[in-house]
């Protein structure tokens, strides 16, 4: 059933500022490691320094015993011992082996950072060195070291390792008759590095234990909600023990959605009971949160002469790191997903290797997937010699299309973005000497989710909305610009908070590109609830049916020509009458959203190589994406440009680098190197606007999509300017040197 | 450890404090003064989140001694307002939408003040070179550039 109808906003689609904009350029914002609390002791966790070992033994009573060290942990202080939340157990703190260079064995507690440093020296941990694998082709092979045996999952092929636990097919039609259409067949082998989400915020809480074993958490994450069920679940607490609040969060692009040192942290407070604070160094941070999957990718693509895609064919491995995996089914959906084709075949696995337990990094798995697919379509397109923005449009997938991963599209606008291209200025400017342009198209499912709102009319007419989602890009401007909307008032009399675990139902992390869906969604609805709820106290004061009692511009009025109550009444008069109508007045939603409603994007990259060293330079870049309904349009280019710039890391910079020892070699900002200023040109964009029917403003998510096709832009752009078609990235200088010189 | 006992002049107003003699600046700001508005995004001048300026020059909170401060002036995002009157700078980061999470924010604006002090007409590519020692991960920096050209140009014909 659409949610959509066409409408004319007034507040929906200004550029209004954010409710939180003082706060944070004034330096007043509270973030993760921006709280104390009374008595505060501060934690510092101990790491493996090895890949792959067999913990024989720890000794902590040399730290225990240092004055000043209030508690120490081991595994041992858990006493989980199986069952679902068991890996991320796991992952926050090794059981009986250490599983990748970073892995925390031990955490102290101490009165302050100095001495908690000084009391891990004290800990002493006997270590038997076991094989390790790091990298996903050895880690595939018959005969690598095994990660964990016992966990392959049903239906994974045979002739691989027990280090792939999962495969995903998807796919219709049939390739090997597509394959024989076509006039051009392109097949290749791809690989990308692993990256970090690389927020500039690290990991950071404070935790408190009651002797009555109920606790508090202040945390920097994208759901409050999730770490509250995480926590509980390992520390064997019920939820409602266990209130969560949410920090201002330093960013988190996926990487803030799962746990890794706030259990340890109540771990701590319980056993020490005093409050506890922890905050990750940036070498921890890198070495045992996030990364982002590697991939082994082959991709095979027939084209006929006219430029329709005949056959697509992808074969994805993604490495999880040591622990079960996600990628394989979101890697292998999207991979073709902009194309409306006849047979298409996709195939992910999931792999584990000696790395840190892979988390979500803005539309999980599709960037490196957009990148092999894309630049098949890329090389076939040049082969025939055709436009590669042409042969996007011929194929591109339409309403009513059947999706290379299965449903049926609804309303979208792939091809209006693909249109928009051809028209931008961009894609006809001229280009120099040792330059390249590249286009990709990319696509993100959307999701919507858990999702509760409860807002509600002040004594003095205004309105309060309670959500339960960290604001990561503006939200509580956009939840705000919503509810102001629904109810015909200014956006200045409606503020938005994020509410703790303790104040609100359950809700979906701030992941999936949901919240101004999802969350703006359940606002609107909470509106009308507070609409209908006025109309009925009013339509009982006044004594008339409610069906003329209209509510417009932000003000009640009669419509009946019987009742001599003429006068409209406002939020500030209908408040006056509230408490002697029935008591104070609110709206509430609570829905698990469906409808969330795909969004494409299409980039355009000019790249500029330098045939000496193989350096490129992003000379110029064009983001453009459906929104469905931008509500604050700076908060969709913003994310537009955040998303296409870590994909441009993506592509030229950014990459875990282990050494022959498993160990991670570029753990700090100086040698894990993300785009800087000085990096970039300007990020245009162009928001095209096709209403999502599952919302009532017809709104889709819009942050994750950016992100997915700038690998295979850039890729595709270098190729152009080279000749050498780029299939590992990132194209750091002497990889692009490297193919120069044996061309 | 031994502590040394420091005076200094932080924002305009006399302080004092004893701290550690290892004890980094950031560290002396944050967690002994509670001036937590410069942020810690790696503690080892990567990233620009603890910019603040020492006797107008531009450091990483993160790489001077608490001990050094003594007999200087220290400037950070908690002084750039005056009282209840943003600094143009911070005017136009929000009016460009120049901030997401904002925990560089701090750091990028008083970075760009000490730009705009010695440069009041900065051209794009000076703001890039001169901000490129300040992360975002959220931005990719073009509101923000926009953001330090505006504010660059109000304060020319106006000047604060």
């Amino acid at each position: 059933m659409s949610q959509y109808k066409a409408r004319k906003f007034n507040v929906v689609g200004q550029r209004l500022q954010r409710p939180d904009g003082i706060d944070k350029v004034t330096g007043r914002a509270r973030y993760g490691a921006d709280m104390d609390a009374a008595g505060m002791l501060h934690a510092k966790v101990l790491r493996s320094p090895h890949a792959h070992a067999r913990i024989i033994s720890i000794d902590t009573s040399a730290a225990a015993a240092l004055p000043g060290v209030m508690a120490v942990i081991t595994r041992a202080d858990f006493p989980l011992a199986s069952g679902e939340y068991i890996d991320l157990l796991d992952h926050c703190m090794a059981g009986d082996r250490a599983l990748y260079d970073g892995h925390a064995v031990a955490a102290v507690a101490a009165t302050s950072k100095r001495l908690a440093k000084q009391a891990l020296k004290l800990i002493k941990v006997d270590y038997e060195l076991l094989p390790h694998v790091t990298d996903i082709e050895a880690a595939i092979a018959p005969g690598a070291p095994v990660i964990h045996a016992g966990v392959v999952g049903r239906g994974v092929p045979k002739g691989y390792s027990d280090n792939v636990t999962r495969f995903r097919s998807f796919g219709h039609g049939d390739i090997e008759a597509g394959f024989q259409q076509a006039d051009v067949v392109v097949e290749r082998t791809y690989r990308t590095e692993a990256t970090h989400q690389g927020y500039i915020e690290p990991h950071a809480c404070v935790a408190t234990m009651g002797m009555d074993g109920r606790g508090d958490l202040w945390v920097c994450t994208q759901g409050h909600f999730a770490i509250r069920n995480m926590c509980a679940a390992i520390l064997g607490m019920e939820s409602a023990s266990l209130r969560v609040t949410a920090s201002e969060i330093g960013g988190g692009f996926g990487g803030k959605t799962t746990v890794c040192i706030e259990p340890l942290a109540l771990a701590l407070a319980k056993k020490s009971g005093r409050a506890v604070k922890l905050v990750m160094t940036r070498d921890e941070v890198l070495r045992a949160t996030g990364p982002t999957v590697s991939t082994l990718m082959h991709v095979k693509l027939g084209m006929n002469q006219a430029g329709r895609i005949t056959a697509a064919y992808a074969q994805l491995f993604y490495q999880s790191g040591a622990y079960r995996g996600y990628a394989a089914d979101f890697g292998a959906m999207p991979a073709f997903a902009p194309y409306a084709l006849e047979n298409v075949h996709t195939e992910g696995f999931d792999v584990m290797t000696n790395r840190p337990k892979s988390a979500a990094y803005r539309a999980p798995g599709a960037p490196p997937a957009c990148y092999a697919a894309e630049s098949a379509i890329d090389e076939a397109a040049h082969q025939l010699g055709l436009d590669p923005l042409a042969v996007r449009l011929l194929n591109a997938a339409r309403e009513g299309s059947k999706s290379s991963y299965g449903p049926t599209y609804a309303a979208h606008g792939l091809v209006e973005c693909l249109q928009a291209a051809q028209q931008h200025p961009h894609w006809r400017a001229p280009l120099g000497e040792n330059m390249g342009r590249g286009i990709a198209a990319g696509f993100w499912f959307n999701f919507g989710g858990d999702t509760c709102v409860s807002a509600f009319l002040n004594p003095d007419g205004s309105i309060s909305v309670s959500e339960g989602n960290p604001d990561i890009g503006g939200s509580r401007a956009s939840i705000s610009m919503m509810v102001a909307e629904e109810m015909g008032i200014p956006y200045e009399q409606v503020r938005t908070t994020v509410a703790d675990t303790g104040s609100m139902g359950q809700n979906e992390p701030t992941h999936g590109s949901r919240v101004t869906f999802a969350v703006g969604l359940a606002a609107i609805k909470s509106a009308r609830a507070i609409i209908a709820e006025i109309r009925h106290r009013l339509a009982q004061l006044w004594e008339v049916d409610i069906d003329s009692v209209v509510w417009q511009q932000g003000c009640a009025s009669c419509t009946d020509p019987n009742s001599e109550h003429k006068a409209p009444m406002d939020l500030r008069q209908v408040a006056a009458i509230a408490s002697n109508t029935g008591g104070p007045i609110g709206g509430h939603h609570e829905v698990n959203a469906e409808g969330a409603g795909v969004s494409f994007g299409v980039h355009i990259a000019d790249t500029e190589v330098d045939p000496q060293t193989g350096h490129i330079s992003i000379k110029r870049y064009t983001v453009i994406q459906d929104a469905g309904k931008a509500i604050q349009p700076d908060y969709v280019e913003g994310q537009l440009q955040g998303g296409a710039v870590q994909g441009i890391g993506w592509a030229l910079n950014e990459e875990y680098i282990y050494g022959e020892d498993g160990r991670l070699q570029n753990s700090g900002f100086l040698d894990y190197r993300i785009p800087v200023a000085s990096d970039l040109p300007m990020i245009d964009t162009v928001i095209v606007e096709v209403p999502n029917p599952g919302h009532p403003y017809g709104v889709r998510g819009v942050g994750e999509t950016p992100i997915v096709p700038p690998l295979a832009a850039v890729a595709n752009a270098v190729t152009a300017a080279t000749g050498v078609r780029q299939v590992h990235l990132p194209m750091s200088p002497p990889r692009v040197l490297a193919g120069l010189q044996a061309k | 450890m031994q502590h040394t006992h420091i005076s200094t002049t932080i924002n305009g107003q006399p302080v004092e404090y004893a701290c550690a003699n290892d004890a980094s600046l950031l560290e002396v700001l944050r967690d002994q003064l509670g001036m937590t508005g410069t942020k810690e995004g790696c503690g080892s001048g990567d990233c620009g989140a603890c910019s603040i300026s020492l006797d107008n020059r531009l450091v990483c909170a993160c790489l001077v001694l608490g001990v050094e401060a003594q007999g200087r002036h220290v400037e950070t995002i908690e002084g750039m307002a005056d009282k209840n009157n943003l600094h143009i700078l911070q005017t136009k980061f929000l009016e460009h939408a120049a901030l997401q999470c904002g925990i560089c924010t701090p750091g990028i604006l008083v970075a760009a003040r000490a730009l705009l002090a010695k440069h009041p007409d900065p051209t794009e590519t000076q703001v890039r070179y001169w901000l490129a020692g300040n992360l975002c991960r959220c931005t990719g920096y073009d509101k923000i550039i926009r953001a330090v050209l505006a504010a660059a140009q109000a304060m020319r014909e106006e000047p604060a």
